[in-house]
């Protein structure tokens, strides 16, 4: 098993003082290798689930386990490492760094995890058809070349679970179904789990494996947890 | 990529603020090698120069006074001495050498200084005597002149150049002397006082035309070289404290630290502005960067996102602000030269002292040094801000 969740719990402060659940999973699990699509609407807490799973929030209760690693029990810097080495994530906003090149944007990827290595970056851009375009500036790129560029970033260390958030709510319905089969074909070449989260139903028709967030995250099914909660 | 190329990519990416703070940390750095270098040099040149001399005498009064008209030819003599006076002064047999001096005319600001031709005999420095580069010295018997190198420079004159002398020490063009003086030589640059100086013979000075009569054989001031030590000592008992004819102004070097001494807390105010400014330009080097991290929080975000720990982005911002620091300290000998190219210059018109930029000096070390360490602490507070930076709230585009 890749990753393992046990009843885990991440609560926020609301304005009025009170703490309102926004992630309340109580089992979530993940083969290695395997390509599982999470639906889920705005408000269902799927970006702090997804968060919680890199290790960039710390839950407030449970436990998840990836590749034998507890991250929820980890400290900030182990969770950091082990982001880096073990898992690429794809914004929906791409988060590409505007004043670096394609092949800057994955080689600082690689910088905190193994180490840059320019071979590897230019193969992988190569391979998301950028090849001709190593020394372009985001700003320089369409919006799917952009995603691209994301892509070939997520994967760069070899990462074992690819984290994928909304990844083609930023694009045209054409580049969006270009843009998740090769997302879903890199990982498949890569051997990286794939966790995508989308309330597209032309994303979602993709998977054989598809979960409602709503049924997995308890708090999801609460109203006020669908407002204006990331 | 390394954490240096991160660094430099955000200098760049940030290229004007860049320049600017950097420029300001160069006007700090460079200011303040200035102020302690003309400081420094200033009374190290003050206090050293003796033209050759271990005292000099002249009328009662102040023994500053004497040395300023006398070494350094600035400020107007404090009176006179007669000629016999000097004559005992040149007969005494704790004095080596005496070299009588008549000063009070000028030619357009330089002034013209009477002396008897013994003066090209003493070594101003350790084997090193005024020496004639152009031409030859004054006949003592002729209405001739020998001009320093500065002052020939500044005047344009050469051997063979005729002149006539102003009365007094401060040009007025309506006091012209009728006397013409003929350039026989141009001095060899001495970096002294003595370059700003035309040298007559003394009785030319003493006797020029609208010249007392009754004064035509005084003597401003007479430098002596003395014999033995301990000749000083029982000279300024009994010239200065004994005696109420004459002052002893010996050693020269001590009433010149006297002048530094009293000048010290202005030259300490100087200073403590000067590293104020350096203060201030670390505080814009602090203020550049804090206001730049609301604009940054995202790329910070996305950094820690892809691995990034925060002692990572922490170490990213001390460097840029180090790196910022680095190119304005550099920079800080360019405005260093340039500030001091024109304080030298000023230095040497109005006294004749030399200051040289280019010699090292402490102050070039640690001067850089310091803005550098400054700008390290002032990138302390950014990166405080950046180190907290939340990542999952920072992640999306800021609109």
């Amino acid at each position: 098993m890749l990753l393992n969740i046990d009843n885990l719990r991440k609560s926020y402060g609301t304005p009025d003082g009170a703490v309102q659940a926004v992630v309340d999973v109580p089992s979530f699990s993940l083969e290695s290798g395997q390509q599982t699509a999470l639906c889920g609407t705005s408000g269902t807490g799927k970006t702090t689930f997804l968060n919680l799973i890199a290790g960039i929030l710390q839950p407030d209760e449970g436990c998840i386990e990836l590749d034998g690693c507890l991250i929820s029990q980890a400290n900030e810097a182990a969770r950091d490492r082990l982001r880096a080495r073990t898992i690429g994530y794809i914004f929906q906003t791409f988060n590409l760094l505007q004043g670096y090149s394609c092949i800057e944007n994955v080689l600082l990827g690689m910088r905190f995890g193994p180490g840059a290595d320019r071979r590897r970056a230019g193969e992988l851009l190569e391979r998301v058809g950028l090849g001709q375009r190593l020394d372009h500036l985001p700003r320089q790129l369409s919006t799917g070349q952009q995603q691209r560029v994301a892509v070939a970033r997520a994967l760069a260390n070899r990462p074992k679970l690819v984290l994928a958030d909304e990844p083609t709510g930023n694009l045209d319905p054409a580049s969006a179904a270009e843009s998740l089969g090769l997302i879903r074909e890199t990982c498949r070449e890569n051997g990286a789990a794939l966790l995508l989260v989308s309330h597209d139903r032309e994303v979602l028709g993709q998977f054989d494996n598809v979960r409602d967030l709503a049924e997995i995250n308890r708090a999801a099914a609460w109203p006020s947890a669908r407002e204006g909660l990331p | 990529m390394s954490l240096l190329q991160i660094v430099l990519r955000s200098l760049r990416q940030h290229l004007l603020s860049t320049v600017i703070t950097a420029f300001s940390i160069a006007l700090a750095s460079g200011l303040l090698m200035s102020v302690w270098v003309v400081k420094d040099q200033a009374r190290e040149n003050f206090t050293g120069v003796d033209s050759g001399f271990d005292g000099v005498f002249g009328a009662r009064g102040s023994k500053l006074q004497l040395v300023l008209n006398s070494i350094f030819h600035l400020e107007a003599s404090p009176g006179n001495l007669t000629w016999e006076q000097y004559e005992l002064i040149a007969k005494d047999r704790r004095v080596a050498t005496a070299v009588p001096i008549a000063v009070g005319d000028n030619y357009r600001g330089y002034r013209l200084v009477g002396v008897t031709a013994n003066l090209f005999e003493v070594e101003y420095r350790d084997g090193k005597k005024y020496g004639v580069r152009d031409g030859y010295l004054f006949n003592p018997e002729r209405k001739q002149a020998v001009v320093g190198s500065f002052a020939a420079e500044r005047l344009r004159l050469r051997v063979g150049s005729t002149f006539h002398p102003y009365h007094g020490l401060i040009f007025d063009e309506n006091k012209q002397h009728a006397e013409t003086y003929v350039v026989s030589g141009i001095m060899e640059p001495s970096n002294t006082p003595a370059d700003r100086v035309i040298w007559i013979p003394i009785a030319g000075l003493q006797n020029m035309e609208g010249h007392k009569a009754e004064t035509a054989t005084d003597v401003s001031a007479v430098l002596v070289k003395l014999r033995g030590s301990s000749s000083g000592m029982m000279m300024n008992q009994e010239f200065n404290l004994q005696g109420n004819v004459m002052t002893f102004a010996w050693p020269i070097a001590d009433t010149m630290s006297k002048l530094f001494n009293k000048i010290a807390p202005v030259e300490m105010v100087l200073r403590a502005v000067a590293l104020l400014v350096a203060l201030v330009a670390a505080g814009s080097i602090l203020a550049s960067i804090y206001n730049s991290m609301n604009e940054r929080r995202r790329e910070i975000a996305i950094l820690r996102a892809l691995g990034a720990r925060r002692s990572t982005i922490f170490a990213v911002v001390v460097l840029e602000a180090s790196g910022i620091a680095a190119l304005g300290a550099a920079a800080g000998f360019a405005v260093y030269f340039v500030i001091m190219s024109v304080a030298a210059w000023l230095i040497r018109q109005e006294t004749g002292i030399v200051l040289n930029p280019l010699e090292l000096e402490p102050v070039m070390l640690w001067a850089p040094l310091t803005m550098l360490v400054l700008g390290a602490l002032a990138g302390v507070v950014p990166a405080a801000k950046a180190y907290r930076t939340d990542v999952a709230q920072n992640l999306n585009p800021i609109s």
